[in-house]
Parts: C-alpha cells; sequence; structure tokens
C-alpha cells in the first residue's frame, strides 16, 4: 500500500492555518473561572440561600404601590429633563471635538488635544462623574445633567471621529477642487457622508442618557433615582415597584420614539432632506423599487 | 493660457514619477495625454491643481505660477480649474443638483452654503446644465442612484458650473462601456469647443485619443516622448510611449 500523502507531498497537508495560541487562551480563562468562583466562595449552598431571600423579596414587590404618585411624576420629569438637557448639550460639544479629533481632516496639533477631551470624558463611568460634579456643584439635578454631559461627549465624540475617518476621501477632494473654502467643503463633501450615522449616534445616546438619568440620582444628582433609593433603604418593596414599573415605561417610550427617528433619517437622510421628510421618503421607495 | 516648467514629483524620494514635464497648452480644444499605466499621466493632472504636491518645477495659468500658492491664492485659482474624475467623486448622498451647485462653492460665502443658499443665476444655470449634459428631470435624484455615465455628466457639470477658463480629465472614460465612453468625449469636446476652453485629458485609449484630440501628448516613465496632432501619432511612436508591438493589430 503506498503512502498517499507521498503523492501530494508537494502541497501543505493542513490547509488552515492552526495556532497554539487561541487554545491555551481558552484553558486559562476556563482556570481562571473555577478559581475566580472559588476565590468569592461561590457554592451551591450560597447560591441556594440567595434564591431563599430572592423569592420572599419579590413577594414582597407586588402589588405595586402608586398611591404616592407626585413624587413619582416629579422623579421621572425630573430624570427626562436632565437626558433632554444632557443629549442636547453632549451633542453640540461633541461635533466640534469629534471634527478636531478627526485625523484625516485636521492636522496633529488639532487631533492630539481633541482626543484627550474624548477619552477623559470616556474615562469614568458616569456614576463616578456625577459624585464629582456632586461634590463640585451641590446635589441636584444640575450635577446630574453636567454628568451625563461629559458622558455624551466621550461617546458621541468618539463614534464621530471614527465616522469622519472612515468617510470617501474622494468626494472631498472633488469639492476641495472647485476652490471650495475649508468650511464649504464640510458642509458639502464630509457631513454628507457621515450625516446618517451622526443620528444613529444621536438617538442612541438620548436613549442611553434616559437609563443613566435614572441612575445618577441614587449618587445625590437629581431625578428618580433618588426617590428609589430612598424607597429601597426604608423597605418600601412596593413603591420600589411601582417605580421601577414608570422607569421601564419610560425607557420604552424612548425606545420606540429613537426607533421612529432613525426610520426616517438613516440610510437616506441627507442634511437637507431633514427639512423635507416627504421628499425622503419618496426617494427610499425609489431606492427600494430599484 | 497654461505652461508647465521642469515639472518634477517624486512620492519617494529618488524615485520620480515625473521628470522635468515642461507643455505649453493654450490652443482650444482637447489635448489627450496617453500613456502606459503609471507613468505619471494622472499625477502630472493632480499637479495642475495641486491635490498632488509637485516637488520642483513651475505651473504658470492666468499670470500665477500655482506651484507656489497657498490658502487663499490657491483657493481662487482652483475656482477656474474644473476637474473630472475616473471615478466621478459626486458626493453620494447629495442630489444632482447640490452636486451641481457644489461647483460653485468657491464663489459662495461657506455660512450661505451652510444654509444651501445659493444666487438664483447659479441655480438657474444649473438646469441650463443639466439640460446640455442630457439629464433634464433629474436634479432631485441621488447621485448614488444613478449609472456610471450619468453620473460623469454631472462630474463634467459640476466641473463646467465653476465657469473654468481650463478643464482637467483624469481618465474620464476608463469605469465606462466603450459607448458611453464615446458619448463622454464628445460631451468633453461640445464644451472645449462651444466654452472656447482648452481641455487637458488623460486616457489609456488610444483610438479614443486619435477621434476625439486636437493634440496628443505621449508620456513614458515621467517624460513627455511625444507631442503633435493625431496624424502624426505613428505606430512606431506608439510603440515609444507604451514599449513592445505585440498588442499593435
Amino acid at each position: 500500500m503506498t503512502d498517499p500523502t507521498a503523492t501530494v507531498a508537494a502541497l501543505p497537508a493542513d490547509p488552515f492555518r492552526r495556532s497554539l495560541w487561541p487554545r491555551l487562551a481558552a484553558v486559562a480563562l476556563a482556570v481562571y473561572v473555577v478559581y475566580a468562583c472559588a476565590q468569592l466562595e461561590v457554592s451551591w449552598e450560597r447560591v441556594q440561600t440567595g434564591l431563599d431571600n430572592a423569592a420572599k423579596f419579590f413577594s414582597r414587590l407586588f402589588p405595586p404601590n402608586f398611591h404616592r404618585r407626585d413624587l413619582l411624576v416629579k422623579g421621572l420629569s425630573e430624570s427626562l429633563e436632565i437626558a433632554v438637557l444632557a443629549s442636547t448639550l453632549g451633542i453640540l460639544l461633541a461635533l466640534p471635538i469629534g471634527l478636531c479629533a478627526a485625523r484625516n481632516l485636521m492636522p496633529l496639533w488639532v487631533t492630539w488635544p481633541a482626543r484627550l477631551v474624548i477619552v477623559l470624558s470616556r474615562s469614568f463611568h458616569p456614576v463616578i462623574v456625577a459624585i464629582l460634579f456632586v461634590k463640585a456643584v451641590g446635589f441636584g439635578a444640575l450635577a446630574g445633567a453636567l454628568a451625563l454631559t461629559v458622558a455624551s461627549i466621550g461617546f458621541i465624540g468618539k463614534l464621530f471621529t471614527e465616522a469622519i475617518e472612515e468617510i470617501s476621501l474622494k468626494q472631498v477632494e472633488a469639492i476641495r477642487a472647485t476652490g471650495a473654502p475649508f468650511a464649504s467643503v464640510l458642509a458639502f463633501g464630509v457631513l454628507p457622508q457621515v450625516f446618517s450615522r451622526f443620528i444613529g449616534f444621536a438617538t442612541y445616546q438620548l436613549d442611553s442618557n434616559l437609563r443613566n438619568s435614572t441612575m445618577v440620582g441614587i449618587v445625590g444628582a437629581g431625578g428618580i433615582g433618588g426617590t428609589l433609593f430612598a424607597a429601597f433603604q426604608r423597605f418600601d418593596y412596593d413603591f420600589v415597584c411601582a417605580i421601577l414599573i414608570s422607569i421601564i415605561t419610560l425607557i420604552m417610550i424612548g425606545e420606540v420614539l429613537a426607533t421612529a427617528v432613525r426610520a426616517i433619517f438613516i440610510e437616506n437622510a441627507t442634511l437637507p432632506d431633514l427639512l423635507r421628510p416627504g421628499a425622503a421618503m419618496r426617494r427610499v421607495r425609489h431606492a427600494e423599487d430599484d | 493660457m497654461l505652461t508647465l516648467k521642469n515639472l518634477s514629483k517624486s512620492y519617494v524620494a529618488g524615485t520620480p514619477v515625473l521628470q522635468d514635464v515642461s507643455l505649453e497648452i493654450s490652443a482650444r480644444g482637447i489635448t489627450a495625454i496617453i500613456g502606459a499605466s503609471g507613468t505619471g499621466k494622472s499625477t502630472l493632472i493632480r499637479c495642475i491643481n495641486r491635490l498632488v504636491e509637485p516637488s520642483s518645477g513651475q505651473i504658470l495659468f492666468e499670470g500665477a505660477d500655482l506651484a507656489r500658492l497657498s490658502g487663499r491664492a490657491l483657493r481662487h485659482a482652483r475656482r477656474h480649474i474644473g476637474m473630472v474624475f475616473q471615478e466621478y467623486n459626486l458626493v453620494e448622498r447629495l442630489t444632482v443638483m447640490e452636486n451641481l451647485l457644489s461647483g460653485r462653492l468657491g464663489y459662495v460665502p461657506a455660512w450661505r452654503a451652510w444654509r444651501r443658499k445659493f444666487p438664483p443665476e447659479d441655480i438657474h444655470r444649473a438646469f441650463e446644465l443639466l439640460d446640455v449634459v442630457g439629464l433634464a428631470g433629474f436634479a432631485n435624484q441621488r447621485a448614488d442612484a444613478l449609472s456610471g455615465g450619468q453620473r460623469q455628466r454631472v462630474g463634467i457639470a459640476r466641473a463646467v458650473m465653476q465657469e473654468p477658463t481650463l478643464l482637467l480629465a483624469d481618465e474620464p472614460t476608463s469605469s465606462l462601456d466603450p459607448k458611453t465612453s464615446v458619448e463622454i468625449m464628445e460631451l468633453l469636446a461640445n464644451i472645449a469647443h462651444s466654452r472656447k476652453i482648452p481641455v487637458l485629458v488623460n486616457m489609456h485609449d488610444v483610438e479614443l485619443a486619435r477621434r476625439f484630440a486636437d493634440r496628443i501628448v505621449g508620456m513614458a516613465e515621467g517624460r513627455v516622448v511625444f507631442d503633435g496632432p493625431p496624424a502624426q501619432l505613428t505606430d512606431e511612436m506608439l510603440t515609444t510611449i507604451y514599449g513592445g508591438q505585440g498588442w499593435l493589430h
């Protein structure tokens, strides 16, 4: 019997490149998970007592108690205000910063400071930033709004920069060749290419700020979070349940609105289409016909 | 009108793409630059409006040396030089009308451009030009919904919107089928003659160059090796430009 590999000796036996390292990494991860469980003393008994406790807690949540409606509405509307204010301010500040950070349009001495601002804005979780602002400007909604503004600058700034760095420079080159000043190159060559993605980031950030605005209250930065925290500490679990249901409703309404905005703008929007939504919709239909 | 003196360009030091190119483009009509891929045709065209920085030499145009200009002076010089690109380079997400009007951005202040406020005469001329290039009724179509030939017509119309005194075209037909290529060249020839401006076209299709050009410049290895009317472009000359001869006939 002849060795079949002998006839194809010139070809490599295995067409795939197999590497030892990913497999070693997988084994190392599995070992670490077991080690972490041991360290944290997570045992089956511990899980069981936890589950018993959880069952008692959940039974005390229901039925939800909506009697303190004024407190609920005040907290929720403050959260909404914090979210809208922080999103608006954050987006307005993130646009120029994100643009300055784009390495394909700006010189190094502009991108560096802008990138530094974005990195600093992203370094801390909004709750930590909220604590800083509570210490700086005092308790209340202002601290929460400022904290979420910083978070928005970090998130939108980074994504906007990346979107600009991915644009087609051919389109920009053509506008430059007409003798257009830089600001007009931005308006006609750059923004149309990133506008729809920007709408996506902005709605996502509003969504995220709405979520976070219900949380910053826990550290005293305004919104429904403070009410929620107080209710937890007083073991008013039926009121806690009412607050949680209200937050879920608020988030879902925000989600629906964000989806609607995205559906209108993404994939077919250009800057002037904003002013003529009807024209944009007709164009989508036309594009679908093709 | 346009004079190039000893123009050289090397992207990497020591390997020049353009070597001492001197040319005078004064005649109206089409001047075709032909040559094999990688001989610096594109670089030559792009040096003229400074999309590529020349390494040395002069580009004399309307009394100024374009190679020395920067900032506002360069932008003002670019307004008079229209450019047509191989891949059209339209702003895909803008409408045909917005793409045409972007040819006026050198003349319209930026704050007006941001608000899409163009002078009525510009808009009027844009509609007229759409008619000229055979795209009447396409004003509100988005550029990414057009075919290649239609896109190139928009590209040409955008360049003509600048009211250029010189039109550059970098391989305008290389991405198009033969029939559309002829139509695009006819359009460029019409513009050259009706507007009485020189049109400088890069191309690698020798037959197309012979058919439409009033003058042909042959390039090889970054140098001009032929300069004359199409009738003088003999087979011997073509072998000098492109090398080899198996591809002829």
